[in-house]
């Protein structure tokens, strides 16, 4: 047998599922494992099928949920919204006409698209997932080629269980060292966005690599791969080891018996080979990160905590200083001001970024025996039912309620505001999504970017603060 | 889709980097089902603003929108296609775009032209210095004209190929049925399947 070539994590997903090769110009033509599917995205994309008179190819391969719109409270009574209703309705029809599997508000495994896929074991290694939200590239954390698509694309796949793709490029993100306490993977991608820029990853598929990776738990793991799309990269992976295998053992669709020591088998190649080349390399030392927010409206805009709001001024590049002048008019900060000065009127802590148990576990360590500041709302909306249901076994919810915050259903939530839970204008808020953009959580709201940390440290002293702040003797 | 060879319109010169799909279209505007009718959501809060560029004439009636780097990050909506297609765009032009916003504009028809910075720099003058300057472009050659200042554009080809003759993606994948029939004979038994829900 000869030798081949060696080729990279990605390129090996890639080629495991190409089901034809381009020739010429032409795209080459890959399989998808697992569609999810959400009431936003999709509605357009079975009205096409249905147009065409097309079937949706693979049910037994796709799954929906109802996250996007659903309220994250009363959710045993009908949608107030008529518009938010009605589509979550069409969900509804639509998954029946069609025999998709729907997990509808109210049910134990309904959550956040991105939450629930790795919680079933329906995201396994090596496998393509797509869904019809950019932040698809969370399940890369599994060592998936998984990626967001447009309604188009969600038609395609539903009608062909395919979609034709060139190639992306590879790079590397190299994060060696160990984090320092208080320091979490979202610190991690805030650096990484910061550093390479919104528009860095464009084409590119970004494989996390290195000690300060290694030692993340799946969790973690996948609120780094999540804002992959921040960057602008079509996806994020990690290889698959020993803690992707063991967080994935036992769970619902996992493989079993003999089946899953095949799949572990399989799942062992699923490395970059040495002496495989990324097409660009990019390194970040973990020892040196420390808490990282963001002060402007895109999630590029993001400095160390201990920083203060950068002045347009000396930023060199015309479009980069332009862009930071409307940010800061936009956010209402003024050049010079510490980041820690900043004060909030709410903290969100949830979405597909930081809903996760390990998130609410951190953030309620840091708020047990304290309080909410006064003036400061907080949200507190798990990603799943799940993690609801396994947050109130440990008592979590307790903690919560006691510090003064509100205690929610799963659901995206205040990440996007298209439900009530929505910033008003000229709100600030620490939140532990994954977009500062003007009005992305309500119109007129201004967002700061942060970990669950932070978030629960700056709910209690009602300015963006670290849990250290909070030991350092300060007021509250 | 309708094919596309040249389109000319009024370009629209938008000064702004990083114009993320939530400023093209709010998340209130997606609650809707239907595929038609996204232009009242175009912009919609920059519009709130009456100094916003789409809202002084003869911008208004643009057709070639002009804007800086980075265009279309964010999330995957392709509603932000749809309501620049709604409210009379064709064509697009940025020295780069995000990937998703340039896949869901290429199934679309609306042209994702990506031409350098410079050039994009160039546009903005004249748009600015004489309103209403139409802009011409043409797919088959890859250029942007407006009066003198011609300049080439980068689309890939097979996009390119398909806008020319406006052809359908599902179609043309469903060409090859048979090999991903094939393709899925082969696939590994112990690869997850979504039902029958398992019980947990």
């Amino acid at each position: 047998m000869t030798a081949t070539r060696p080729r990279t994590l990605a390129e090996k997903v890639w080629e495991s599922h190409t089901v034809r090769r381009g020739e010429g110009a032409e795209p080459d033509l890959l399989y998808i494992d697992l569609h999810l599917v959400h009431e936003v995205t999709s509605p357009q994309a079975f009205d096409g099928l249905r147009l065409a008179g097309r079937q949706v190819r693979r049910p037994d391969l796709t799954i929906a949920t109802e996250d996007h719109n659903v309220p994250t409270v009363d959710i045993e009574l009908p949608i107030a919204d008529p518009v938010s209703r009605t589509q979550v309705d069409t969900l509804r029809r639509n998954c029946k006409e069609f025999g998709v599997r729907l997990h509808p508000m109210g049910d134990a495994e309904q959550g956040i698209v991105h939450v629930i896929g790795p919680q079933l074991g329906l995201t396994q290694p090596g496998m393509t997932v797509v869904c019809g939200d950019s932040h698809t590239s969370t399940h890369g954390a599994f060592g998936a080629m998984a990626f967001g698509i447009g309604t188009s694309e969600v038609e395609h796949v539903l009608a062909t269980q395919t979609l034709p793709l060139r190639p992306f490029k590879t790079m590397a993100i190299n994060v060696d060292g160990k984090l320092r306490p208080g320091v979490t993977a979202k610190d991690i991608i805030l650096a990484v966005i910061a550093k390479i820029g919104t528009g860095g990853g464009q084409g590119y598929v970004l494989e996390y690599r290195g000690s300060a990776i290694e030692a993340l738990s799946m969790e973690a793991r996948m609120t780094v791969c999540n804002m992959s799309i921040e960057a602008g990269a079509r996806a994020g992976m990690i290889a698959p080891d020993e803690t992707t295998f063991a967080y994935l053992k036992g769970r619902p669709h996992a493989p079993k018996g003999a089946d899953w020591e095949a799949a572990v088998e399989n799942w062992k190649s699923l490395r970059t080979d040495e002496g495989a080349e990324f097409d660009a390399e990019v390194y970040l030392d973990a020892d040196e990160l420390t808490p990282f927010v963001t002060w402007g409206t895109n999630p590029g805009q993001g400095l160390p905590l201990s920083a203060s709001v950068p002045d347009p001024e000396q930023i060199a590049d015309e479009t980069a200083r332009y862009a930071a002048e409307k940010a800061l008019s936009y956010m209402d900060l003024k050049p010079g001001t510490p980041l820690r000065d900043i004060k909030v009127d709410t903290v969100f802590l949830g979405s597909c970024t930081n809903g996760r148990i390990e998130d609410l576990r951190a953030a309620a360590e840091v708020l047990q025996g304290r309080k909410v500041a006064d003036g400061v709302r907080m949200l507190v909306v798990p990603g799943s039912m799940r993690v609801r249901q396994a947050a109130e076994a440990e008592g979590l919810d307790k903690v919560f309620a006691d510090a003064g915050a509100e205690w929610r259903q799963a659901g995206c939530s205040m990440c996007l505001g298209m439900n009530p839970d929505q910033l008003k204008p000229g709100e600030r808020s620490a939140s532990t999504s994954n977009r500062n953009f003007e009005g992305r959580q309500g119109k007129g709201g201004r967002t700061h970017l942060v970990s669950p940390l932070v978030a629960a440290a700056t709910a209690v002293r009602g300015t963006l603060s670290s849990p250290e702040d909070l030991l350092a003797g300060a007021d509250h | 889709m309708e094919p596309f060879k040249t389109h000319t319109g009024v370009g629209v010169p938008l000064r702004r980097s990083n114009v993320d799909t939530d400023q093209i279209i709010p998340a209130v505007y997606l609650k809707r089902v239907s595929r038609t009718g996204f232009e009242d959501g175009l912009f919609a809060a920059w519009r709130g603003d009456e100094t916003f560029i789409l809202n002084s004439e003869p911008f208004k009636a643009g057709s070639v929108l002009v804007a800086g780097p980075d265009f279309g990050t964010g999330s995957s909506r392709e509603h932000a296609v749809w309501a620049l297609m709604d409210y009379g765009f064709r064509v697009v032009i940025s020295s780069r775009f995000a990937d998703i916003f340039r896949g869901n504009s290429g199934k679309q028809g609306l042209v994702a032209a990506q031409c350098e910075q410079m050039d994009v720099e160039q546009l903005w003058k004249i748009l600015e210095n004489d309103p209403g300057t139409e802009v011409t472009v043409d797919l088959e050659a890859k250029t942007v004209r407006a009066k003198d200042f011609v300049a080439s554009f980068q689309i890939d080809d097979y996009t390119r190929w398909r806008l020319l003759e406006g052809l359908d993606d599902i179609a043309l994948t469903l060409r090859h049925a048979d090999e991903i029939s094939k393709f899925e004979s082969e696939r590994p038994n112990w690869k997850p399947v979504t039902i029958p829900a398992a019980s947990s």
